[in-house]
């Protein structure tokens, strides 16, 4: 079986406005997997989302679900997706459970009660089966989105900004429910421009500005290589050079009798550092450490593909 | 097909319509009831008979049509307006559903919707006047077509409204004149010779001559070209949403 759970190929959307959202983005998805695609306002996420859902048609490429063309094996590719858009949109006078009913209709799965319970029971959501989604709290209409999407059993979820707009409370709910979800094997791709997000449930990061995919790549193995940290080390005795003996390091003075030693994490070299420090008579006072962000990350990533070189 | 698909449509159409029952049904009732009184007992009092059938039976034909040509307009547009007005229309897009099994659920729960209320004001009729109906299969037959037709018909004006304005629009300013000057109260024949002509692109003209055919057996214009021209109707109706959902028009992007 493939490990690849969705292929898009050299896809290009350019709207009838005239407007490019998309330039030849080629992504593949792992079974399983949560990948999370940052990006700015704008970036092209949703448009790229929005096709592969067929929702909205490419102006070229090609994607398959499972090795399912989603253009002309549209029935068998679309059975395997579930989306949750970004905005909350639930007919206000239909019960949660009629909706996530319905969901499932449309999607041609066979009716299936005990699922349907256990789905919403998973989702917090069975004690408001019965309620119109118009008495929902805004956590619960979220959930039940997320219910509607599942209902039909996809291996796929469609994240839109899941948690634009809400407070820090339901989005670590929401974190935990995608956790969740992928425990039952469900493959997600999630968009976001909130990077703590991406950080805290992601196990790839994609990046896209301007409808270019600037890179997907472990999170792990993207923190390690772009994600430089800093040691600053704050001395007893006031120091106005960077001391001769400690040059090969590359330090820079810092406010308050510091120095601040900037490195790669695969290339440390703070004990050595440390020695080297010590043998040149320097008393430490205090050490502060700090690891670059994915924000930061992102931002020099983005500015880089837009030819700012800030 | 995917039958589960068409259904699921059809079933949530249908529950909308249960939950708004009082307004799908007493509305119309109470409205038929209004046009018997005036037009059958109080004026029509004054008027003998019109093509041999006393005028409150002969203006039944005509107002069953006036009430299901303007529900199935509504419901249908209503029902495929409804969800791009709200958002919800990327379920119905990005489901495993092709353009045929979407229209036949959302055009068939409306033409259902009407169909039951014509049937109730039908039934409501009775209350008023001896109901005589020559033909009931043709009848039923017809009414069926109709509200197939107009459901087909209201679902493009779902589709193209951009704003509740527009959606009733279209009933209000278009449907009601054309069924009002289509000889639903009076016999087309009753016209001077140049608007007889006129009525003629009239396409209501047509059901309403052919539906009160099945009641009485007589018909203001001839059946086979009455029939010629709901195919027509039909035809056109089709041709225009294949166009939409081939181009997308107003439901993708």
């Amino acid at each position: 079986m493939d490990d690849d759970i969705l292929t898009v190929q050299n896809v290009n959307k350019t709207y009838d406005s005239g407007h490019t959202a998309l330039k030849d983005v080629s992504l593949s998805l792992h079974r399983g997997e949560i990948l999370a695609l940052l990006g700015p306002n704008g970036a092209g996420k949703t448009t790229l989302i929005s096709i592969i859902c067929g929702i909205v048609r490419a102006t070229s490429g090609r994607v398959a679900v499972d090795g399912h063309d989603t253009v002309h094996q549209y029935r068998a590719a679309r059975r395997m997706i579930g989306l949750v858009p970004q905005e909350i949109v639930l007919e206000p006078f239909e019960s949660v459970y009629d909706t996530v009913r319905y969901s499932r209709g449309i999607f041609g799965a066979r009716p299936n009660d005990a699922y349907i319970e256990s789905l919403l029971k998973r989702l917090s959501l069975w004690d408001k089966k019965s309620a119109i989604t118009k008495e929902l709290s805004g956590g619960m209409k979220r959930r039940c989105l997320i219910a509607k999407a599942l209902a039909h059993e996809p291996r796929i979820l469609f994240l839109d900004e899941p948690t634009a707009g809400v407070d820090v409370e339901l989005r670590k709910d929401m974190w935990d429910t995608v956790a969740d979800l992928k425990t039952h094997g469900v493959t997600t791709i999630l968009t976001t421009h909130y990077i703590e997000e991406a950080e805290a449930i992601a196990d790839r990061i994609g990046v896209i500005s301007d409808g270019r995919l600037l890179l997907v790549e472990e999170k792990a193995s993207l923190m390690k290589r772009l994600g430089r940290r800093q040691v600053r080390l704050m001395l007893t005795a006031p120091v106005n050079t960077v001391p001769e003996a400690l040059e090969k390091y590359g330090l820079e003075l810092g406010p308050d009798n510091s120095l601040i030693y900037n490195y790669n994490e695969d290339e440390p070299q703070v004990a050595a550092l440390l020695a080297d420090l010590s043998a040149a008579g320097f008393t430490l006072r205090d050490v502060e450490t700090q690891k670059r962000s994915l924000e930061e990350i992102f931002v020099e990533l983005v500015r880089s593909a837009n030819g700012d070189g800030a | 097909m995917n039958w589960r698909g068409v259904w699921a449509i059809y079933r949530h159409e249908m529950l909308r319509g249960l939950r708004t029952i009082g307004q799908s049904l007493i509305s119309p009732v109470i409205t038929s009831s209004l046009y018997f009184i005036v037009f059958g007992a109080a004026i029509g009092s004054r008027i003998d008979v019109v093509e041999g059938v006393d005028y409150g039976s002969f203006i039944v034909p005509g107002l069953v049509m006036l009430t299901i040509l303007t529900q199935a307009v509504s419901n249908a547009a209503f029902g495929i307006f409804f969800p791009r007005f709200i958002g919800s229309i990327y379920e119905l897009l990005s489901a495993p559903l092709s353009y045929l099994e979407i229209t036949i659920g959302f055009v068939g729960a409306a033409a259902t919707k009407s169909l039951v209320i014509g049937l109730v004001i039908l039934a409501t009729a009775t209350l008023f006047v001896d109901l005589q109906i020559d033909r009931p299969v043709m009848m039923f037959v017809i009414l069926v077509i109709t509200c197939i037709v107009f459901s087909l018909f209201g679902f493009i004006i779902g589709i193209w409204a951009k704003n509740f304005e527009q959606l009733q629009m279209v009933p209000l300013l278009i449907i009601t004149p054309l069924v009002f000057l289509g000889g639903s109260f009076y016999s087309i024949s009753m016209l001077p010779p140049f608007w007889q002509t006129v009525t003629l692109f009239n396409p209501v003209v047509y059901l309403v001559s052919t539906y009160r055919w099945s009641f009485f057996g007589e018909a203001d214009v001839n059946l086979w070209f009455s029939s010629a021209m709901i195919t027509l109707f039909v035809a056109l109706c089709l041709a225009v949403i294949w166009w939409i959902f081939r181009t997308g028009y107003r439901l993708r992007e």
